[in-house]
């Protein structure tokens, strides 16, 4: 029985450290590599020792995708390729490529210098495995090899992340990675087609949410600066550097732009300037208003937006500063705070969910008397918490399950309780399967693969006129012979097939005897039987021979006296196999008798 | 056959030649065109291979056949058609002869037995495909024809089933054109009977080709707009379509879907797995909305669209599309909307905000919560923020046209409007702004709107604020701290962009009128006056000073204990404001002073306005010019002029009225004074350039023609039979001129001969006219017409001027409405002393912005002219998306005009102007021939002449030697 295996290694159940195994038709697809932001141990990267004991990876797995560059889906690649030993190819898309290095090596950087890590992948092993990535563009079918072919969809989230589409042969795996359903001001939403998979892998960290309109939050978070700039405060926005960060500064420098704004915005420096280039590059994947303006202006080149020095934060009037890192625990972004934190005029809008025991943290749930370095802080600023967040929430997942129309959905990346939630909705109103397997927990889905046959294109014509209308979509009875050579099936006309397997023809005839009562002649009972026949089968041809034998059609007929009984004539009905049906037919007429002459 | 055929051919080149020698006279002009057909033939005999006959046939395809010799080319391309073995040949003989069955004149039911036989033995697909498309241009072509009707469809019917999609999509198509729904009528002696179509079209609707699902959609719609009544049991069909893989088929479905539920809005449908049952309206409207979220963003316009025109649909439905219930880790959650609306009614908006102010409250049944709805909910949330702004724009649309019929839908759609005034993209905002205007009749803005609504005054592009002004104008605003928020952000308004400056009055004027009582506790705020001080005198220049005492002097109209409060020195302004400013400031009851006009007041009695009137006697007054002597008929004519011109400054409403019809007495007057002229009274030829006068009268008769044609809007045809008269009177004197001072007789036959063909141009347009034109040049010209023909130009002259001194005055038939085409170009202002500097060579776009009034088609006509001081004159034609529509009748031009000359020596100025561009010959009808095949885009565009209708603005310029 044909079946698709599933096991995750990591986001079952869970969010981070994505890494889910896909065996289907035999082909083996790692999708994602990720690491768990949570631990700090072996239990960051998935286990790869699931695959293999002993032996190298590049044997078990055909190849690995990874479907965009935020860590928790690619931090564990260089490890996994360098270190554990993959040579086979890595598929991700062209954004995801030239950003990917540029945050491997900060993790690299922040694990290695500032904690001190040994056995950490070196900046070599981030080049190494790089050069194993093959690229890959939206809607381009990938033939990995003669058999399994992926192909990318556009997914929103954050710029180049792409949900894939596994297939081989008539069978298909749709993972989605993270996507987001709804526009926002510098992506587009994400889009599949029709595709109609065996399987559907989904995330779900939003299972349980529906969420308010995107422009209240943006018209809100726009209020608010513009007001506090207003007042001559300093507004300080704490970001991570790449994915969101892109959108507050769009959404600002356009704000900037059509309210003549002169305040000055400012963006801490760092891996951001390399990446906002990459965004500038990757026009093709942005959203519609981008891409139609790119000409005229690049909307990425921001006009208001400047690289931020150290020593600005103490000019005088107001301003505008994204700093990173994003949950105020540390770095530029902290500093900065403790700065501003002092005057009521100012503002601090957290973007983003703040982990328990950051500063970040603690000013959203409220506390104004921070410890700091021995003393004593006292936040008088404004603090304010906006959502900004890039996932499908639960009727974007219902959507996009609503447009690829999949037979089976698996949920990952999300927690279990909300999962559980989303699972019976699916069930319940797509009426399709639903699974979430937690960390090393196999799926396993039965297939029924559909087998092509190749059909000559003489015997499909011949047997399309013989039908009426031609129906769509409805199964037809079609007559011909199917040859198996070479594990291809090929269905021929029966002729075609003889000559090709020089065989000759074997004739097959059945013949049966009918017994009549009369006792006429013979030549005077085939002719009864003639006229019967006549009459009844209006549409055939029937004909009376010279030598006294009726024929229907191919059908022979000979009247013949008892040999005993000379009251009973015997009627010969001879037919050729092909002709089963009418001679069938023929002698259960005649069995029944000929009606009475009129004389 | 091909014998009898070439015999036809024959027959009419001999026809053809015959006429020739009897009517040489009449039908000079249309005889010199050799025949068609033959030549046709000719042709196509001496094609040696497949290639060649193509070329032929496409040669011949440019140039348009007559009605007359179109049934012999027909016959011609049959014969071919038979001996033709090249399908591509084939393929463009039969688009051929679905060509020339169009032809005006032509009736092509002698070719149809013909076509249908061809189509029998044809086996290419592709020809088939156009053949059927031949006959459903026969068949369009004979609508009256019901034996044809039927025979095409039986036709249409076989070809069904043939597998290629080409040609069941074009039988599809003649279906849907040709055929009916009954299968009752059998009122033909024949016995025909129509076929049901509906059902022969359903069956394709699962087609195996998409292409030709959507044929038959497409086919079934077209039944429709024929005016058939589709059947309901289409739409469970249809609404299985609504999940088809394609596109097309979609968006097609959708509409089908619209036409069924506008058609049978009240039947009753049944919800599918559940008893229920509602009205067919409303399983449309849900089913549609599903669609706003479709895959496809063509399918997603396409539904938003329609959306807006289902309005009897149920409230409760129609309130879900803005309901999308939020939830958070299965808590029921507040929408930021539903928040603020709170945060107003408990009396504390905009409090400091706390983080998890938004946290989600109640419990959530998880049994309860429907993710992905069959209704409605939520269609609009989703077509607002979709990525494609095509999409936000039909949503808008589409929540307008809904808001307009439902008052408390369009209470709820307030919040999502106001949010759209942010959108990324401008267009999206202004269309935004523009609905909220048309429902402002419905809305009253909450505090916390309107400061969204507000924030938009300091949008950088002008188009969003002027539209926001007009927003504004009829706004209803329910607080007086939402009147002061918004004095407040006008007048922040007003200091960012000065230029606004007219338009924020104007905004002013209206809040003031509109909301009275609420000014009026503010008014001492807003003048500063205190009860025991006097406070200093505002300065009255200061925009921002007049823009609050426009809004109180409005508000004051209708309050009359406001001026109580009023100081001294706001008495003064008052005075004079409402010299200055009449158009923004009303005129006040003030105490101890009499109302100085009171004629304004609007409660004048219904009957007969004294200026109407007037403006009708001083014309009445006209019809007597024929009894008077020419010198009286000057005077009286010259006096009426002035009378006119003086009423058309003084009543704007008349202004067209009055300009209109003393523009066609300046006409007359001239032309009595160059008929006048002392020139005419000497026998011989003068051969002298001393007609001056009569010469420039003519030119200017023609000149103001052209502008009385083109400068008007509301022009009817009666007038322009006059208009034309006048202008060929104009054209007769100009001959007459020329005739008398230029020696020589050559040139003068090229003229003549030019005016006749005026004159028949003349009678064949206005023909239905002429009997209304007793008496008059024209009448005369043409009882002399034969006379004219033969007469040599010496003669002409003398017929033309005995009939021009003896035509009778034309009474000018007023329209019912008039308005003369005007314009102000606002920017460049041409104020400036500052040279715009560029380098030679080099170009420098100067921005142009204008507001027409009562320009038609501004598009086409509207044409920017620059002036250079060396005479040179350039013509810029402004791009259709540079016009904009504020209003009925109004336009605006906004656009970049670029400007290059040679170095100078110091800067000049140069002019701009705009004209109005026109061509009088557009107004002759079209040959079908020509729209289907190239038609070469300067007879389109080309203009005949420009009327300058805008003062000339003057710009500083300076181009400066290129540096090298």
């Amino acid at each position: 029985m044909p079946e698709i295996r599933v096991t995750p290694l990591g986001a079952g159940q869970d969010v981070g450290r994505s890494c889910i195994l896909v065996s289907i038709a035999g082909k083996n697809v790692m999708l994602d590599c990720g690491m768990h932001m949570g631990f700090n141990d072996d239990r960051r990267f998935p286990d790869f020792s699931y695959i293999t004991q002993n032996g190298r990876l590049t044997d078990f797995l055909d190849c690995v995708i990874i479907s965009h560059f935020h860590l928790d889906h690619c931090g564990a690649l260089p490890y996994f390729s360098e270190m554990v030993g993959y040579d086979g190819p890595i598929y991700m898309t062209h954004p995801t490529q030239a950003i990917c290095p540029i945050l491997l090596e900060d993790y690299r950087k922040i694990a290695v210098d500032k904690k001190g890590e040994a056995n950490f992948f070196t900046s070599q092993m981030i080049k190494d495995c790089m050069k194993k990535v093959v690229a890959v563009h939206l809607h381009q079918t990938v033939q990995v090899d003669d058999e399994l072919e992926i192909k990318a969809y556009y997914a929103g989230h954050v710029l180049g992340a792409a949900m894939f589409q596994i297939k081989v042969g008539s069978e298909s795996v749709v993972y989605t990675g993270d996507y987001n359903m709804t526009p926002d001001r510098h992506l587009g939403a994400a889009w599949i087609d029709k595709c109609r998979p065996n399987l559907l892998i989904t995330e779900s960290t939003y299972a349980t949410t529906i969420r308010d309109s995107k422009r209240c939050r943006e018209r809100d978070f726009l209020k608010k600066v513009h007001e506090t700039v207003e007042r001559g405060g300093k507004v300080l926005i704490p970001v991570f550097a790449l994915g969101r960060a892109q959108e507050l500064c769009i959404l600002l420098e356009t704000f900037w732009e059509r309210m003549n704004l002169k305040v000055p915005i400012y963006f801490s420096t760092g891996l951001t300037e390399k990446a906002n280039h990459y965004y500038k590059l990757f026009i093709t994947w942005t959203n519609q208003k981008i891409r139609k303006t790119f000409v005229q202006r690049n909307m990425f080149e921001f006009k208001h937006i400047k690289a931020f020095d150290r020593a600005f934060a103490d000019n005088p009037g107001p301003m505008v500063v994204f700093a990173t890192p994003g949950m105020l625990h540390a770095g530029q972004s902290l500093q900065i705070f403790r700065k501003w934190a002092g005057n009521e005029k100012n503002m601090v809008i957290m973007p983003g969910y703040c982990v328990q025991g950051t500063v970040g943290h603690k000013i959203l749930s409220g506390q104004r008397k921070l410890e700091m370095e021995g003393r004593q802080l006292e936040v008088k600023m404004q603090v304010e918490y906006m959502s900004f967040s890039a996932h499908a929430d639960a009727k974007g997942i219902m959507q996009l399950v609503g447009q690829a129309e999949p037979e089976r959905v698996l949920l990952v990346h999300g927690e279990a309780k909300k999962m559980e939630f989303l699972r019976q909705k699916i069930e319940q109103e797509f009426r399709v399967s639903c699974y979430m397997p937690a960390n090393g927990e196999t799926v396993t889905l039965p297939t029924s693969p559909s087998i092509p046959v190749g059909i000559s294109l003489g015997l499909l014509k011949r047997e399309m006129a013989q039908g009426l209308l031609p129906e769509a979509k409805k199964p037809r009875l079609l007559h011909g012979t199917l040859i198996m050579k070479d594990s291809s099936f090929r269905l021929v006309s029966s002729e075609q097939a003889l000559k090709e397997l020089g065989l000759a023809e074997h004739q097959l005839r059945f013949t049966c005897r009918v017994h009549l009562q009369d006792t006429r002649k013979e030549q005077e009972t085939a002719l009864r039987v003639y006229s019967h026949l006549k009459s009844t089968l209006k549409d055939h041809c029937v004909q009376h021979l010279p030598d006294g034998s009726v024929t229907v059609e191919s059908i022979l007929i000979q009247a013949a006296a008892h040999s005993e009984d000379p009251g009973t004539k015997v009627l010969l009905v001879s037919w050729t196999y092909q002709d089963e049906e009418l001679g069938s037919f023929l002698t259960a007429l005649l069995k029944k008798g000929l009606p009475q002459a009129p004389s | 056959m091909a014998a009898h055929l070439k015999k036809r051919v024959y027959e009419e080149f001999t026809k053809v030649v015959q006429q020739q020698q009897e009517e040489i006279a009449t039908k000079k002009l249309r005889l010199t065109k050799p025949s068609k057909s033959a030549a046709l033939h000719i042709d196509l005999c001496k094609a040696t291979s497949p290639a060649d006959a193509l070329q032929y046939l496409l040669q011949f395809a440019r140039k348009p056949v007559e009605a007359e010799s179109v049934e012999g080319v027909v016959r011609i391309l049959l014969e071919h058609y038979y001996k033709e073995n090249d399908p591509s040949v084939r393929l463009k003989i039969a688009s051929l002869l679905g060509l020339l069955s169009k032809t005006a004149g032509f009736s092509p039911d002698c070719i149809i037995d013909d076509a249908i036989n061809i189509l029998q033995n044809e086996k290419s697909h592709q020809v088939l495909a156009q053949l059927l498309d031949t006959l459903l241009a026969i068949g369009t072509k004979l609508p009256e024809n019901q034996a044809i009707q039927t025979r095409l469809v039986d036709v249409a019917c076989k070809h069904l089933t043939d597998t290629s999609h080409g040609v069941r999509n074009k039988c599809l198509q003649l279906l849907g054109n040709l055929g009916s729904l009954e299968k009752s009528i059998t009122k033909d002696a024949e016995g025909l009977t129509a076929r049901d179509v509906q059902n022969i079209i359903g069956d394709y609707f699962n087609d195996q080709d998409p292409r030709v699902r959507t044929a038959a959609i497409k086919a079934m719609l077209q039944l429709h707009e024929r005016g058939l009544k589709l059947h309901q049991t289409i739409y469970n069909q249809a609404c299985k379509l609504l999940s088809d893989d394609y596109e097309q088929v979609r968006s097609a479905a959708v509409q089908l879907i619209w036409v069924i539920s506008q058609l049978y809005p009240e039947s009753i449908v049944p919800i599918p797995s559940s008893n229920e049952e509602i009205r067919l309206v409303d399983d449309a409207f849900g089913k549609i909305c599903h669609m706003v979220s479709d895959g496809s963003w063509v399918v997603r316009v396409q539904a938003a669209k329609l959306l807006g025109s289902m309005e009897q649909v149920s409230s409760h439905f129609l309130e879900q599309t803005l309901d999308k219930k939020l939830m958070s880790d299965l808590r029921r959650k507040r929408t930021a909307h539903e928040r603020a609306k709170e945060l107003y009614s408990s009396g504390e908006f905009s409090s400091g905000r706390k983080w998890g102010d938004d946290a989600p409250k109640e419990e959530i049944d998880t049994g309860a919560v429907n993710l992905i709805e069959s209704g409605a909910c939520g269609a609009f949330v989703h077509g607002l923020e979709d990525e494609m702004y095509e999409v936000r724009i039909a949503a808008v649309e589409a929540l307008c046209m809904l808001a307009q019929s439902s008052p408390s839908f369009a209470e709820k759609c307030l919040d999502f409007l106001v949010d759209m005034f942010n959108d990324e993209i401008e267009e999206v905002r202004l269309q935004s702004i523009h609905t909220m205007r048309k429902i402002s009749n419905n809305i009253t803005l909450r505090e916390d709107q309107l400061d969204t609504v507000l924030a938009v005054l300091e949008d950088s592009s002008r188009d969003i604020r002027e539209a926001l002004h007009e927003l504004l104008c009829c706004t209803n605003v329910s607080t007086k701290e939402g009147i002061h928020l918004a004095l407040v952000e006008l007048l922040k308004n007003l200091t960012k962009y000065p230029t606004d400056r007219d338009s924020i009055w104007k905004c002013l004027k209206f809040l003031g009128s509109r909301h009275p009582t609420l000014v009026l506790p503010l008014v001492p705020e807003l003048l500063s006056t205190h009860p025991f001080f006097d406070t200093a005198e505002p300065d009255m220049d200061d925009p921002a000073y007049i823009a609050v005492l426009v809004l109180i002097f409005n508000a004051a109209k209708t309050c009359p204990t406001m001026p109580a409060l009023f100081s001294d020195h706001t008495f003064r302004h008052y005075a004079y404001l409402r010299d200055s400013l009449s158009h923004l400031v009303p005129a006040l009851r003030l105490p101890g002073r009499k109302l100085v006009s009171p004629a304004v007041s609007p409660n004048i009695t219904p009957h007969e306005d004294p200026s109407q009137q007037f403006l009708q006697q001083s014309l009445e007054r006209v019809y007597s010019l024929q009894h008077l002597d020419p010198q009286g008929a000057q005077e009286l004519l010259e006096f009426t002029i002035r009378d006119l011109q003086r009423l058309g400054e003084l009543q704007s409403e008349l202004a067209g009225v009055a300009d209109f019809s003393a523009a066609y007495l300046r006409c007359q007057l001239l032309l009595i004074k160059a008929l006048q002229e002392k020139l005419w009274n000497v026998a011989a030829p003068l051969y002298l350039k001393q007609s001056d006068l009569a010469s420039a009268a003519a030119k200017q008769i023609m000149e103001e023609t052209y502008k009385m044609e083109f400068m008007y809007s509301g022009v009817e045809n009666k007038q322009i039979v006059i208009i034309h008269h006048m202008r060929l009177q104009a054209k007769a004197l100009q001959l007459i001129v020329t005739a008398r001072t230029t020696r020589g007789v050559d040139p003068l036959y090229g003229m003549c001969e030019k005016f006749l063909q005026e004159v028949d141009f003349f009678q064949r347009c206005f023909i239905a006219d002429l009997p209304h034109l007793q008496d008059s040049f024209v009448d005369k010209l043409l009882d002399l017409m034969p006379r004219l023909m033969t007469s040599k130009p010496a003669e002409v002259v003398k017929i033309l001027q005995t009939m021009l001194r003896q035509s009778t005055f034309l009474h000018l038939p007023l329209p019912e409405q008039i308005h003369k085409a005007s314009a102000t170009i606002i920017e460049p202002a041409g104020e400036s002393d500052n040279p715009l500097r560029f380098t030679s060579g080099l170009v420098v776009a100067l921005d142009v912005d204008a507001t027409l009034e009562h320009v038609q088609d501004p598009q086409n006509t509207v044409k920017v002219q620059v002036l250079y001081p060396d005479g040179q004159a350039q013509m810029i034609h402004p791009k259709p998306a540079d016009f904009r529509n504020p209003g009925p009748g109004r336009h605006r031009l906004i656009t970049q005009v670029y400007l290059s000359h040679t170095a100078w020596t110091e800067p000049c100025q140069v002019e701009v102007r705009l004209l109005l561009a026109y061509n009088s010959s557009a107004r002759i009808p079209k040959s079908p021939w020509m729209e289907g095949s190239e038609v070469s885009p300067q007879v389109e565009t080309s203009i005949e002449g420009t009327i300058p209708f805008s003062k000339p603005v003057k710009v500083y310029i300076m181009p400066k030697p290129a540096r090298r």
